[in-house]
């Protein structure tokens, strides 16, 4: 099972993520920004940090990078993709996860720890999960501030692409718990095929007791259960199951 | 012929804008109580080389569409003109 991790200019979770990827014992490499083969890659990894300084919009002049056109086929063939944080970012800005990030609500740079409840526990990524199940994981950022129009949140919404939201300790969205002002509390979706994940919070810094938790173990967890053949990809389980309120 | 494409990016109206709230409130705190409303966006020129105005434009507004505006949050107005030598 082999991952990649891509590494543009600005970058700064790329070796979290490798180290985090690494302590799950898969082989893992990293992907320079101006290489154009995703071939025999299991899952592809997007890290955190500021590629490209993020001028004009975090994320819109990653999107343009060599390797992205690849990503795109790859997650069109039905490859795994998870962008974390600037990944998710980029997620936005190259079309493969719907909306736009705006600066955060409170305009000031959030570095916290917050809570996040799994609304969506049959993707790839959240397999092991059980739906409603709180997770503890930090962010760090300054544009996480979700937005997408009313007709798209209904969709993505009623389609159960919304993976994590922002909750309380009884995993309740309130306004409290959302520290950038997302709309619907958003933290993590997937495309509607359910390959491709985006999320502000960072999994791969939470992987170490170490450094203050493992619950982003979870996640990469789920992508190699799923990856073994253990995991169905279904369509995203919808409402109805109380994953969704 | 050069000319100069100017690019301006606001936010769309439906949007909040953090940025334009965090002024509004300086303002006030230096008693400017005038101050209905700010909101804050991009001016962006672009030195092009092109045969006319109107290809000039053209390529102004593909590269605004493509990068410089994110359109599910902002829009944007162009403005194209000749520059130096005979500006017909």
């Amino acid at each position: 099972m082999r991952f990649g991790v891509v590494v543009f200019p600005g970058s700064n979770c790329d070796a979290d993520c490798y180290r985090a990827l690494k302590s799950f014992g898969v082989e893992v490499r990293y992907v320079w920004h101006a290489e154009q083969s995703l071939e025999g890659y299991d899952l592809i990894v997007l890290p955190g940090g500021f590629s490209y300084g993020d001028y004009l919009r975090a994320g819109a002049i990653a999107r343009f990078a060599p390797v992205m056109s690849d990503v795109v086929r790859y997650a069109e063939a039905g490859g795994l993709v998870l962008g974390i944080c600037n990944g998710f970012q980029i997620l936005l800005e190259c079309g493969l996860l719907p909306g736009a990030m705006l600066p955060n609500v409170v305009p000031r740079f959030r570095c916290d720890r917050v809570l996040l409840r799994v609304e969506n526990a049959s993707t790839p990524f959240t397999g092991l999960c059980r739906s409603g199940q709180v997770l503890r994981m930090p962010i760090a950022h300054g544009w996480g501030n979700y937005y997408a129009d009313d007709v798209t949140l209904e969709r993505l919404e009623r389609r159960g692409q919304v993976v994590f939201r922002y909750a309380d300790e009884d995993g309740h969205p309130t306004p409290e718990a959302n520290p950038n002002g997302s709309r619907n509390s958003i933290a993590g979706l997937v495309n509607e095929r359910g390959n491709v994940l985006g999320m502000m919070p960072h999994p791969e810094r939470a992987c170490e007791a170490l450094l203050g938790g493992t619950d982003g173990r979870w996640i990469f967890a789920s992508a190699i259960q799923f990856l073994s053949g253990g995991v169905e990809l279904g369509q995203p389980r919808v409402a109805g199951d109380g994953a969704i309120h | 012929m050069q000319y100069k494409a100017e690019i301006k990016v606001t936010l769309k109206e439906s949007i909040l804008d953090p940025q334009g709230s965090a002024v509004k409130k300086a303002l006030h705190s230096m008693s400017y109580r005038n101050v209905l409303d700010v909101r804050i966006g991009k001016h962006i020129e672009l030195m092009l080389s092109a045969d006319d105005a109107e290809s000039a434009g053209r390529e102004a507004q593909e590269i605004a569409d493509k990068l410089l505006a994110n359109p599910v949050i902002e829009n944007f107005s162009l403005e194209v003109q000749a520059v130096g030598g005979d500006a017909r």
